[in-house]
């Protein structure tokens, strides 16, 4: 059947996938030499497709039976160092679990891809989505890309290869996608070719191979005071050097897909007054509000942001200036006293552009600087409690009277749809 | 030393065979001293060396390496009682510090 997508991209195909199916097809099309996985929900099928795949043949993986998620992500780190594309999965808890080699993955500067698949952290314990996870790693040197649907998912996973490989950057990259709401709703999405996608992934060339024999290498010494410094400022480097690489892959990538993605996606923002920042599934549920609002002569609008590691920062600026006032959606509480983890960066990144480069005030006061939004933050979601378009109008109302009276009354920091 | 743009990254260590350029001698608070005319050349001292300090020419022991010995004491514990070849003794009095 000829469709719009199929019309872009005459090699796709489509077909009805859950998020996880996606991104098991995703794992099979690249065929990484070593998949170490321990299956946790939601995560769990991720896992479970993928060994079906190995059982039948369908790819050349090496799959690691393991016994915990900290022995999943040591595993993958080996296979890694030893120059092998190395892949996993976890949710959660099993995130938490991989803690310390998280750590060891960038630090060595692996290019593992781990899909996580994002539910809230126990305790209580809790299956369903939230973002505490990925975001308690945020400080691990993983990129991140996050998801709004299984599509995305796919294509994230596929583009994340090409990302973490490259040698401006050989980071480890985490797609993050929502638990049971991407992860077990089915989609209709277009998927490519087993060949495109190992064309676009190509091989793995590491320059460092510790199984090299005729190359023999150590990796991960002690590194005291006189060089750790040094090589945690290269990480910093590494990191920020990702941005210009995730946008290069997303340009050959839509060449390919006929798929085009942004750090950050914005939505009907040009003459919008108030916006709604927000990660994941949840951007869904506010494009499909901002339309029935724009109906009605509101001018609201959404920033979707897709890429949080590393922090696009200049991007927030572009998109925010100018907005009279922001929600950002916090699926996670740093459980700081002062907001969620995406509040507090993307307030911080507008005060430097409201203040000039570096924080300082421009000559002349800030006369010419672009006007700021209030920047509200919206906690919501936890442990998988559902926000719905009603809920997410609540917001455009309060940042509407935030945007006429310019009073936040209460503060900046606002819990939404939790019972008082 | 070198700024971070000039190392390689991640503190891989990428030419091997690099300890040697290590002088780990200054850590020793005992000196092993060597005596040839007691010595019966079995090599228990030079097998037994974590630290392959034992100066070994031709199939027989010449001396200690003590650039490199850490003075554990392994090879006098291993040097058989009755040739009693290697004796431990304190590092300071054997620099003349005290």
């Amino acid at each position: 059947m000829e469709t719009a997508a199929t019309a872009v991209n005459p090699a796709g195909r489509r077909a009805a996938l859950t998020g996880n199916e996606a991104a098991a097809l995703a794992m099979r099309q690249i065929n990484p030499d070593v998949v170490a996985a321990y299956p946790i929900t939601p995560q769990t099928d991720v896992v479970q497709f993928f060994s079906s795949f190995v059982a039948d043949g369908e790819v050349d993986t090496e799959f690691v039976t393991v016994e915990s998620e900290h022995s999943a992500m040591s595993a993958t780190v080996g296979a890694s160092a030893a120059g092998a594309r190395a892949m996993t999965a976890t949710s959660a808890n099993g995130l938490a679990l991989m803690w310390e080699v998280l750590y060891i993955a960038a630090g060595l500067r692996l290019p593992i891809v781990m899909a996580v698949v994002n539910r809230a952290l126990s305790a209580p314990i809790n299956i369903h989505c939230d973002h505490s996870d990925a975001m308690g790693a945020r400080d691990s040197g993983w990129v991140q890309l996050w998801c709004e649907d299984a599509q995305e998912a796919y294509d994230n996973i596929i583009q994340a290869v090409r990302i973490a490989e490259d040698e401006r950057v050989l980071l480890p990259v985490m797609v993050c996608y929502d638990g049971f709401i991407i992860s077990h709703a089915m989609q209709d999405l277009v998927v490519l070719p087993d060949q495109a996608v190992r064309t676009f992934v190509g091989e793995r060339r590491a320059d460092y191979r510790l199984l090299d024999p005729d190359r023999p290498v150590t990796m991960g010494p002690l590194d005291l005071y006189d060089y750790y410094f040094e090589h945690r400022r290269q990480q910093a480097e590494a990191m920020s050097r990702a941005a210009e690489v995730i946008r290069e892959t997303a340009g050959a990538f839509a060449d390919l897909s006929g798929r085009r993605y942004a750090d950050l996606e914005t939505y009907r923002l040009e003459d919008a007054r108030v916006a709604i920042v927000a990660l994941g599934s949840t951007a869904g549920t506010v494009r499909f509000t901002v339309d029935r609002l724009r109906r009605r002569g509101r001018k609201v609008g959404l920033v979707k942001p897709r890429v949080f590691r590393p922090f696009p920062g200049r991007a927030f600026q572009e998109a925010l200036a100018g907005l009279e006032a922001v929600a950002v959606m916090d699926r996670s509480d740093s459980l700081s006293g002062a907001g969620g983890p995406l509040f507090a960066e993307i307030r911080a990144a507008l005060y430097e552009r409201a203040v000039g480069p570096g924080g300082a005030v421009a000559p002349g006061g800030r006369e010419g600087r672009p006007r700021m939004p209030v920047v509200l933050d919206f906690i919501y979601g936890l442990g998988g409690r559902d926000l719905d378009p009603e809920q997410v109008t609540q917001v455009f109302d309060q940042l509407t009277r935030v945007a006429d009276t310019g009073q936040a009354a209460g503060g900046p920091v606002r819990y939404l749809g939790v019972r008082e | 030393m070198n700024g971070w743009k000039d190392i390689p990254r991640a503190g891989i260590i990428p030419n091997p065979g690099n300890a040697v350029r290590y002088r780990t001698g200054d850590w020793r608070t005992f000196r092993p001293v060597w005596h040839p005319e007691r010595c019966i050349q079995c090599l228990l001292c030079w097998v037994s060396c974590p630290d392959a300090a034992i100066q070994v020419r031709d199939g027989r022991v010449v001396g200690v390496d003590y650039d490199h010995c850490k003075g554990c004491g392994i090879c006098a514990t291993e040097c058989p009682d009755k040739a009693h070849a290697l004796e431990m003794t304190r590092e300071d009095e054997a620099r003349g510090e005290v």
